[in-house]
């Protein structure tokens, strides 16, 4: 696995170069930043800090949610020359708080059953459900598997198991590191459980004093 | 036939009645009695202010003075579009969305029935032009007021759903197209209600005034019902517009929900 590369080196050489498949460079928002980093192919990069520190805000940034200055590579290709839908397409955020829009679950999928849907413990009848009896874990399951429809190459994950009993916490993360080594997905998790990124992730910054600083 | 002339005491016993309203939510402790009796007076003076206004403009039948009067009817019904607003577009587009709209549907629509409907000579002779166009703008100006809240209150509650789809790759007019047909729904809704229930109902007020000012009553209603329709064309084309133009001000060129456009009425 290509290591990620530490923050102030060039560019060229930040993340494997152009192996990078994520790559960030002098992204800044409000008063935080700059970014410098990258997440290389199938690579998971664990992001940890204090509440308020802007952990979801750099999430949201890099899924261009919000304005920021600088530049957010995918595969070499900068998120400013993509239409923003295209974008997200490909760099898929799976927020803390899962919307949900429709009446039934699949509204949310067009009403195609995803494939892993029994990954996570959902029979095919899920499709039928109503958002509305949805427990909290069960939302933020089904917005994952949401989210994987479209095959992004990049995974943003809020506090993706915040919710979830401790088996579902693992089937959630096996999932996540079964699509991170088919698809060499890049991988940001964002979480308050130290635990959790020693089992998910291969390399782990944290967010501080609007920096990212090695932990 | 003529009007009986209306004495200051005969609108003094009326004014009496809106004392009354005013001193029972009071009473009710709506918080209504300070807004009912600015409202009274507000159309008291306005009122009386427009008569003369009228009568001026009336006397000298001149473009120049009919557009400055539609001037400032279209600047002072922006300008209660904008303060209907419980949460509104910062800057000038708080103003210029609801003002654009009722300019671009309003003007027209009264233009179109000023010279191909009415077709009178000059097109803009005042005692037709101005109360058609306030009749046209009154109307137009609440659709838009409600379809504009509707819209910037519906983004700012909904703001969690919105971007749920822009996260998935939809693009912004998607995100929000349904938030954008209910708000023009609300808009409409009103002027759909006035024309079912015009003459069984009620009878609408420009009608009642004709008659009572001596007009044969089916010309009334004719009359009557050319405004219906003019309404109801200028409030739904005008409030589509608003709504569009609203819509389009909520994102940005990079399809992100922005939010901090707008701000709360004070």
């Amino acid at each position: 696995m290509i290591a990620v590369a530490e923050e102030g080196l060039p560019p060229s050489l930040a993340a494997g170069g152009s192996a990078a498949r994520l790559r960030v460079e002098n992204l800044s928002f409000l008063d935080l930043g700059p970014f410098q980093f990258g997440v290389a192919h199938g690579e998971c990069l664990g992001i940890t800090g204090p509440s308020g520190s802007g952990k979801t805000l750099l999430l949201r940034a890099l899924a261009d949610l919000d304005p920021h200055t600088g530049e957010v590579y995918l595969d070499g290709v900068a998120a400013g020359a993509l239409p923003a839908p295209h974008w997200r397409r490909q760099v898929g955020l799976l927020p803390a708080e899962s919307a949900w829009w429709a009446d039934t679950v699949g509204a949310h999928f067009d009403g195609v059953a995803p494939p892993w849907l029994d990954r996570l413990g959902f029979g095919p009848e899920v499709l039928h459900w109503e958002v509305a009896r949805l427990s909290s874990g069960e939302r933020q399951r089904l917005a994952f598997l949401r989210l994987l429809v479209g095959q992004p190459a990049v995974l943003l994950l809020d506090e993706p198991t915040a919710n979830l009993d401790a088996q579902n916490t693992g089937r959630l993360e096996d999932l996540v590191r079964r699509y991170r080594e088919a698809r060499a997905a890049a991988v940001v998790w964002v979480t308050h459980d130290l635990d959790q990124l020693r089992r998910v992730a291969t390399r782990c910054r944290r967010l501080q004093n609007g920096r990212l600083e090695d932990s | 036939m003529h009007v009986v002339p209306l004495s200051p005491l005969d609108l003094g016993l009326a004014a009496l009645l809106v004392v009354l309203l005013a001193l029972l939510s009071l009473r009710l402790r709506l918080n209504l009695a300070g807004q009912i009796v600015i409202a009274a007076a507000r159309t008291t003076v306005q009122l009386l202010l427009v008569g003369l206004v009228l009568k001026t403009v009336f006397a000298h039948v001149d473009l120049l003075w009919i557009g400055l009067m539609a001037l400032v009817m279209l600047l002072a019904a922006g300008r209660e579009v904008m303060g209907r607003q419980k949460r509104r577009f910062a800057g000038w587009w708080g103003f210029g969305v609801g003002t654009v709209s009722m300019f671009v549907s309003s003007f027209s629509i009264t233009l179109l029935a000023l010279t191909a409907i009415i077709d009178i000579q000059p097109w803009y002779a005042p005692r037709y032009a101005v109360p058609l166009l306030g009749m046209v703008l009154g109307n137009t100006m609440t659709g838009m007021a409600v379809g504009l809240d509707r819209l910037t209150q519906a983004a700012w509650t909904q703001r969690a759903a919105i971007e749920g789809r822009l996260i998935l790759g939809e693009e912004a007019p998607a995100a929000i197209a349904g938030i954008r047909r209910d708000s023009i729904r609300s808009g409409l809704i009103p002027i759909i209600n006035a024309m079912s229930a015009a003459g069984i109902v009620s009878l609408p007020g420009m009608m009642t005034g004709q008659i009572l000012g001596g007009s044969p009553p089916l010309e009334a209603v004719k009359y009557q019902i050319l405004v219906m329709f003019l309404i109801a064309a200028g409030t739904g084309f005008g409030t589509i517009t608003a709504v569009w133009l609203g819509g389009q001000r909520l994102f940005d060129e990079r399809h992100r929900l922005r939010l901090e456009r707008l701000k709360s009425a004070p």
